[in-house]
Formats: structure tokens, C-alpha cells, sequence
């Protein structure tokens, strides 16, 4: 169980605020090792864990909204410190995605979960998991494009940048 | 879709994979995770490793103590994987628990300790070898015993080869004494960690 630990996290990060990340993190793995001794033999560890992380990050952000709604700013002292929080272009890219895509892309990519999984996980079918997958990648992509040329404003030293 | 829109997708699939890649759980994560965990009676085995001068020793604990101490012969992640089986499989790396037995052992090495503190949970020893495991503790720091008179001493003279097994399966080496069982002859005998391990073990009280 222990060793996907850093894939649960990379999830919980791209889902969530930094400190809500390790909190999610943290519940997933106690909510786990409550819930180890049930699983099946031969069960898929890492999508079991992502499975509860969603559930996670779900119930965080469900949190969070009722923060924003009852007017009080996030925990000026999260519960966790989260000393590495993922890339601050990466994250304003991720917040800019409709949620099931940001979903789609994340499970994909980061977790290497097969469509059918995020589709259970998503609430749709395979082919619409790939879908979100595909347009996620696709307003990243814009997004990234925009990021490396306002790091890189000389386009002539630029190995990314296409014009 | 073009090539280049693929190739284009594979740099944003990168992005995202190495911006995120540097997400290992910090120490801090996991230390709240093994408070959380700890409070919530959900960590039945605890366990870490420690250097020593006879190789890496892999210590597992359950609440009620010390229940478990590997070589590194044995292949730390086989027992591990046999402790989720015999005991819990809510087991997590969680050097707290653990952090008196480790210095006690430190100070063993290191000639500054003769007997352990700790607390043993031998629940993985059963009747008999139980019995083998209570004299073992008995025999003191530089002492040596033979395996006869072991079996002798835990009440039964005739099960020399059952004391012996018990010396060799014994689950807390170091912390119960099975480096002090040798062989009528004078000779070490085999050791769970490796003959020169136990002649390592028998020259430092030796020479302690």
C-alpha cells in the first residue's frame, strides 16, 4: 500500500488546494488501512486507493465550498503543511478545467487508470471518460502554450514554442 | 488528429506528469499519518529498519511490543508480506514506535547495554517454543548454553532438535538470545542471521 503513496498525492494535489491535498492524503490512506482487511485478494491496489482519493477530495471540496459560502477564508493553519505544493502554472491550468475533465485528465495521466475506471469513477460511460481525457489535454494544452511563451518571451531560444 | 497536435499533446502530457512528479510524501505527512493512524487504533504493525554492524535490521512492532526483528537475509519485504498475514495487514512504516528499541539496540552494539527494556509481544511463538524463548532470556549477556541443555531447561531433555528449531525460528532475535544457544561441541551452530552474525554477536559480549 505504501508504495503509492506519491500517486495518491500527485492526485490529491492536482484535485485540490495545497493543504486540502494533504489532508485528502492522509484521510485516503486511514480510510484505507480501516477498510485493508475487506479487500479482496488479487484486487488492483492502486485503483482502489485512487478510487477512495476521489471520494477524498470529493468531501474537501464539498468543505471548501461550505467555507466560501459561510463567508470564512481557508484555515490560515491547514491541519497539514505541505511543504511541495505541484507547479503554480500546472495548478492555475488544472482550476481553469470543467470539473470531469480536470477528473478525466488526472485519473488518465496520473494515476494510469484504465477509461472504464474513470467512467465509474466520473459517473459516465468509457468513451465519454476519453473524451474528457482528450479536451482536458486539449484546454491544457492552450493553456500551456501560453504559459512557456511568457516564461520564454524571446521566441527564437524557445524549443517549445510553435509559431 | 495531426502529428503535431500529438506530439504537441505528448508536451503537455509531460508537464503535467513532471510538475507533479516531485510529489513524494514528506516525512511530515507521514509522521501525521502515523499519529492519525496510531489514535485511531489502526496501526496494528508498526515497523522501520536500523543499521547495525551485522546488516540492516527490519523492526516490527504491534501495541503490545517488539514483535518481530528480520535480517536482511531474509528478505525484509517476505516478512513483512508474512507479518500482513500471521498479524494484520494494517501494517505501516512508523519508526516511532520503535524509537526506544532501536536505541536500545544501538546501545547493544555499541557495548553500552547488556540487557533490553523494551516490551516483547511473542505472539509469534507458540507452546514449546515459547517455553525455549522464556530460557533463552534467561541466559545473560557473554553466557553461552548448548541446545541439550535449552531443552532441558524449558522441560522437555529429549527435544534438543525442537529447541534447536526454535532457536532458528525464533521471532525476536537479538532481544531473546538465541546467539548464546551453541552446539554441545563448543561450535556456534546456525543462526536466522547468518553464522557470522552470531560469531559477530558472541565476540562483542565477549569481548564486553
Amino acid at each position: 500500500m505504501a508504495e503509492h503513496g506519491p500517486t495518491v498525492l500527485r492526485v490529491c494535489r492536482a484535485l485540490l488546494e495545497p493543504a486540502d491535498a494533504a489532508d485528502a492524503w492522509s484521510e485516503t490512506f486511514l480510510a484505507a488501512l480501516r477498510a485493508y482487511p475487506r479487500l479482496r485478494e488479487g484486487s488492483d491496489v492502486r485503483a482502489w486507493l485512487v478510487t477512495i482519493a476521489h471520494r477524498k477530495a470529493l468531501d474537501q471540496l464539498r468543505r471548501a465550498a461550505r467555507r466560501t459560502a459561510n463567508g470564512r477564508a481557508a484555515p490560515a493553519e491547514p491541519a497539514t503543511h505541505d511543504p511541495a505544493p505541484a507547479d503554480d502554472e500546472l495548478r492555475a491550468a488544472l482550476d481553469a478545467l470543467p470539473p470531469k475533465q480536470r477528473g478525466a485528465v488526472v485519473y488518465r495521466y496520473l494515476a494510469e487508470l484504465t477509461y472504464a475506471e474513470i467512467g465509474r469513477l466520473l459517473d459516465c460511460s468509457p468513451i465519454a471518460a476519453r473524451r474528457n481525457a482528450a479536451d482536458g489535454i486539449a484546454n491544457l494544452r492552450a493553456r500551456y502554450a501560453r504559459a512557456r511563451s511568457r516564461r520564454r518571451p524571446n521566441p527564437t531560444t524557445s524549443k517549445g514554442a510553435k509559431r | 488528429m495531426s502529428a503535431f497536435q500529438a506530439s504537441n499533446d505528448r508536451h503537455v502530457i509531460d508537464w503535467l506528469q513532471t510538475a507533479s512528479a516531485a510529489a513524494a510524501p514528506s516525512a511530515e505527512l507521514h509522521r501525521r499519518l502515523e499519529t492519525l493512524a496510531e489514535r485511531a487504533g489502526l496501526l496494528d504493525v508498526a515497523y522501520r529498519t536500523v543499521e547495525s554492524p551485522i546488516g540492516p535490521l527490519l523492526l516490527a512492532a504491534t501495541p503490545a511490543g517488539i514483535v518481530r526483528v528480520a535480517f536482511e537475509r531474509e528478505g525484509h519485504d517476505a516478512v513483512l508480506a508474512r507479518l500482513a498475514g500471521e498479524l494484520s495487514p494494517r501494517i505501516l512504516h512508523a519508526p516511532r514506535r520503535l524509537d526506544g528499541a532501536a536505541r536500545e539496540l544501538e546501545q547493544y552494539f555499541a557495548q553500552r547495554r547488556r540487557t533490553f527494556d523494551v516490551e516483547l509481544d511473542l505472539t509469534l511463538a507458540h507452546g514449546f517454543r515459547r517455553s525455549v524463548l522464556a530460557e533463552l532470556r534467561r541466559i545473560p549477556y557473554g553466557a553461552t548454553k548448548s541446545y541439550a541443555a535449552v531443552a532441558r531447561a524449558a522441560g522437555n531433555a529429549g527435544a534438543v532438535r525442537a529447541a534447536a528449531s526454535a532457536c532458528a525460528q525464533n521471532p525476536l532475535p537479538l532481544f531473546v538470545p538465541c546467539h548464546r544457544v551453541v552446539k554441545s561441541d563448543g561450535s556456534a551452530g546456525d543462526y536466522r542471521g547468518g553464522r557470522e552474525a552470531k560469531a559477530k554477536l558472541l565476540a562483542l559480549e565477549g569481548g564486553g
